[in-house]
Order: C-alpha cells, then sequence, then structure tokens
C-alpha cells in the first residue's frame, strides 16, 4: 500500500496525540494514590525502624496514619545542629544536595568519605523525632553508596542516645542474596541494643567485615558476608552522618539535654 | 476450536516457546527472576501489554504506513507500558518498587515487538491478541521455572517462604552464590534447551 506524506504526518500526529492523552490522563488521574502510597510506605519505614511496628506485622493504612501523626518531623541546620523554624513539606533535602545554592561540598570527600559518594551535603537535614512513651527516640535519613546503588534507609536511636534502635533501608539495588540481605530481618535485628558513641563522644558504631573476630561487641555489628562492598558501604555511611559533617551537631544538642523542639 | 486457532494458542507453550525457541525475551528472563514473586508479576505486566499491543496494533494494521511501521509499534507499546507501570505505582505499590525500573523495560521486550512485527501486522485483532496472550503464557512458564530454581536454590525460599533453612540462619543449607546472580539463569535456561530438544527432536535446529 503506498500512502501519501501528508497521510503520513497525519497518521503520526493523530498517534501522538492519542498516546499522549492516554497515558497522561491517566498518570494525573492516579497521582493522588500513587503519592499517598508513597508517603505511607516512608511513613511504615520510619515507624518500623522506631520499634512503633515489628516487621512483618499487618497494619492497616489508617493505623499507620495514626501512629505517623505522633511523630514530629523536624528541620535542622547541619552545621550547628539548630531545629529550624521550616515547614518540612517545603524541604527536600535529597533535591537540595544537588543544588549548589542549598548544599555544600561534602568536606574530607577524598580522604574519608569517598566509599559513600555522597559528594554533597544538603545544608538542612530532616530527623524523625519520636515521643511515645517507651519508645523515644530519634529517626535520621541516611545514605550512601554500596555496590551498584546508592542505599537509602533510616537509622534510629534512642532519644538520650545510649543505644540504636534499628536500622532499614527502603529503596537500594544491591545484589539479592547478597548485598540485598541489608533488608533481611535477620541481620537487622543485631542492630537493636547496639551503644553507637563512646564515653568521649566518638563514633563506636562500626559494621564488620563478615565473620570477622568482634573486640567490641557491644559496638558492633557483623558484616554481609559475600557482600564486602555494601558492608564497607554500610559503614562508612555511619561513620558520615553520626560525624560532624552529618548529624553530629544536632545529636550534640540532645546529649546536652536540650530539648529539640525548644 | 478449529485447529488454527488451536495452533496459535499451543504453539508458543511448547514447540515455539519465544524464549527456549524463538530466543526472546532474554533480558528479562536473567533480571526479574531472583524471586519468584517479582517473575508473576512481571509475567502478568508483560500478559496485558503483548495481548492488548497485538491487539491494537492488527486493528491499525492496514492504516499504519509501512515506511513507519516500527516507530507506530513501538509508540503503541511505550504507552501500554506507561499505562501498566502507573497502575501498578497506584495499586501495587510494593510490588512495583520491587520491579522498580524492569516494568519499564518491558518496552524493549523482544517478545512483544517480535510478535507486533511478525503476527499482528498480518492477522486479523482477536486472533493476534490470542497470540499475543499464548506467547506470553509461553514466556510466563520460562520465567516461573528460571524464578522458582533461582529462588530455592538461591536463597532457599519459595514466594518469600523459607524452604531450605540456609546456613545464615543456623540450617544446613548453603546457598548457591550463582543462582543470585544472572549467569545463574544462563544456565537453568540452557538447561531447558537441552531437555526440550532432546524430548522433541523435531524442534532442533538443522545445522
Amino acid at each position: 500500500m503506498n500512502f501519501s506524506n501528508t497521510y503520513i504526518i497525519a497518521f503520526v500526529t493523530l498517534l501522538c496525540l492519542v498516546c499522549s492523552a492516554a497515558v497522561s490522563s491517566l498518570a494525573v488521574g492516579l497521582k493522588p494514590r500513587q503519592e499517598a502510597n508513597k508517603r505511607l510506605d516512608m511513613a511504615k519505614q520510619v515507624l518500623q525502624v522506631a520499634g512503633l511496628v515489628e516487621p512483618g506485622q499487618e497494619v492497616s493504612s489508617e493505623e499507620i496514619e495514626e501512629m505517623f501523626a505522633e511523630i514530629e518531623l523536624l528541620v535542622i541546620d547541619r552545621r550547628t545542629g539548630e531545629v529550624l523554624d521550616v515547614d518540612p513539606d517545603t524541604v527536600d533535602p535529597r533535591k537540595a544536595a544537588k543544588d549548589p545554592e542549598t548544599s555544600t561540598a561534602t568536606p574530607d570527600y577524598k580522604k574519608r568519605y569517598s566509599e559513600t559518594q555522597v559528594k554533597r551535603l544538603p545544608d538542612q537535614l530532616e530527623v524523625y523525632v519520636v515521643n511515645v512513651e517507651g519508645h523515644e527516640s530519634v529517626v535520621l535519613p541516611i545514605h550512601g553508596y554500596g555496590l551498584w546503588t546508592t542505599l537509602y534507609g533510616f537509622l534510629a536511636m534512642k532519644k538520650d542516645l545510649s543505644e540504636v534502635v534499628g536500622i532499614t533501608y527502603y529503596e537500594h539495588g544491591e545484589t539479592p542474596g547478597l548485598g540485598g540481605e541489608v533488608d533481611n530481618p535477620a541481620w537487622k535485628a543485631q542492630w537493636p541494643g547496639k551503644v553507637p558513641f563512646r564515653e568521649d563522644g566518638t563514633l563506636a558504631l562500626e559494621v564488620l567485615k563478615a565473620g570477622a573476630p568482634q573486640t567490641r561487641p557491644e559496638s558492633q555489628i557483623d558484616g554481609l558476608s559475600g557482600a564486602t562492598i555494601t558492608t564497607v558501604g554500610v559503614d562508612s555511611m555511619l561513620e558520615l552522618w553520626l560525624g560532624e559533617h552529618g548529624y553530629g551537631p544536632f545529636l550534640q544538642t540532645l546529649e546536652g539535654g536540650a530539648v529539640p523542639n525548644g | 476450536m478449529d485447529k488454527q486457532t488451536k495452533k496459535i494458542l499451543v504453539d508458543p507453550l511448547y514447540v515455539a516457546n519465544p524464549i527456549t525457541l524463538q530466543v526472546l525475551g532474554i533480558c528479562s528472563a536473567l533480571a526479574v527472576t531472583t524471586k519468584l514473586e517479582a517473575a508473576l508479576v512481571m509475567s502478568a505486566a508483560l500478559t496485558f501489554v503483548l495481548t492488548s499491543s497485538n491487539f491494537i496494533i492488527s486493528a491499525l494494521r492496514n492504516r499504519i504506513p509501512g515506511s513507519i511501521r516500527i516507530i507506530t509499534q513501538l509508540a503503541v507499546i511505550a504507552s501500554l507500558v506507561m499505562i501498566a507501570d502507573q497502575v501498578m505505582r497506584a495499586f501495587f505499590f510494593d510490588v512495583s518498587k520491587q520491579l522498580a525500573v524492569y516494568v519499564g523495560l518491558i518496552i524493549t521486550n523482544c517478545i512483544v515487538m517480535g510478535r507486533a512485527e511478525a503476527f499482528a501486522m498480518a492477522n486479523p485483532p482477536l486472533r493476534s491478541a490470542l497470540d499475543g496472550f499464548a506467547n506470553s503464557l509461553g514466556y510466563s512458564i520460562i520465567l516461573i521455572y528460571v524464578a522458582f530454581f533461582r529462588e530455592l536454590l538461591g536463597s532457599g525460599k519459595v514466594m518469600g517462604y523459607q524452604i531450605l533453612e540456609t546456613t545464615r540462619a543456623e540450617g544446613w543449607y548453603t546457598p548457591n552464590g550463582l543462582m543470585v546472580l544472572s549467569p545463574g539463569a544462563f544456565f537453568l535456561i540452557g538447561l531447558f534447551i537441552w531437555v526440550q530438544r532432546s524430548i522433541t527432536p523435531e524442534i532442533q535446529e538443522k545445522d
């Protein structure tokens, strides 16, 4: 069959219009649902890492919303640790880290933090504060590079910084069965109760190579076997985010007994 | 059911299986088969895309100018894939999180365009839809077979439930690391191709 050029152009135009109309109307129509799903998933992760929801426990979305309402989301100044009077909805640390206006190149990046591949740090960070009785804790969003991709997760600590409450990674692309075991409940179960800081305030928490002898079992985590690089990634992530350029200044305000939302 | 319909429906399951005979769709057979659940969702998504793309392209086949037929097929397929992806994100959030980028990669799945070009462009809509559906089933069978063994041998689980107690959890089974990596799927598909061609010598290629 021979088609004229006019027909071909008309055909293509019509095809594009129909396809884009179908896709975009569906995308717009489903957007609120998708956004709600994302928020709910994030809330569930925070609740799980703070120990308010047991892993594998079935909770309805209403229950999640209800529990999550008890959790405070604070915006802090990364360098001073001060709590800022900013609406958390307007802050997106992930986006901010890409913009030179709202972020700073990671100090000592080459020397100390190159494994995390976090080249820029946002000037403002988010912290979840849990005030539920018996579960007083702070949940810190952390991220850093593993073997293939950046891992995004949360680290929860008791508000008095005496021990770790839990860790979770909600987004990663590590090898299933090896590095992907970072989300294995059995591995994550090692974390609660570990002592994050030494008496002098230096970081004690560390992740060792799998099977390595532990000299300070109260603060050391056995790494993932078969996933040395992911393990190193998790360890250097702790070093960066719990250090002076990460949440360090903010955590100091907690240690000093100051009320973080004061 | 007349003979021809039956042939369209049954052939892709075995003697003309898209993966083991036509050797199409190998990429996703490696990528999404570390866990059975992901393979099932992938199969469902592909079935939707392939059945409807074959139907739509076949319905348009006499109007599609030959010079731009490939890009037309691609536009239809890409739209359907995006629709599938959006729907999954809204209603099956957990699974869509697991599959992440792979749903989008259905666009490049050779089976979809292969069937559009080879069948839908030359056959009426209903028969094309049937062909798409049958080929998706043939694809799904292989995907499920590969994913079942990869998950079982690679992490000792089936559908996320622990079947073999792994040494990591103080059990007896040492997980086979090869199975969680892509080459494991090659071994399983190769094994299938070998067994299939030994049982049915007629499908062996002539040298």
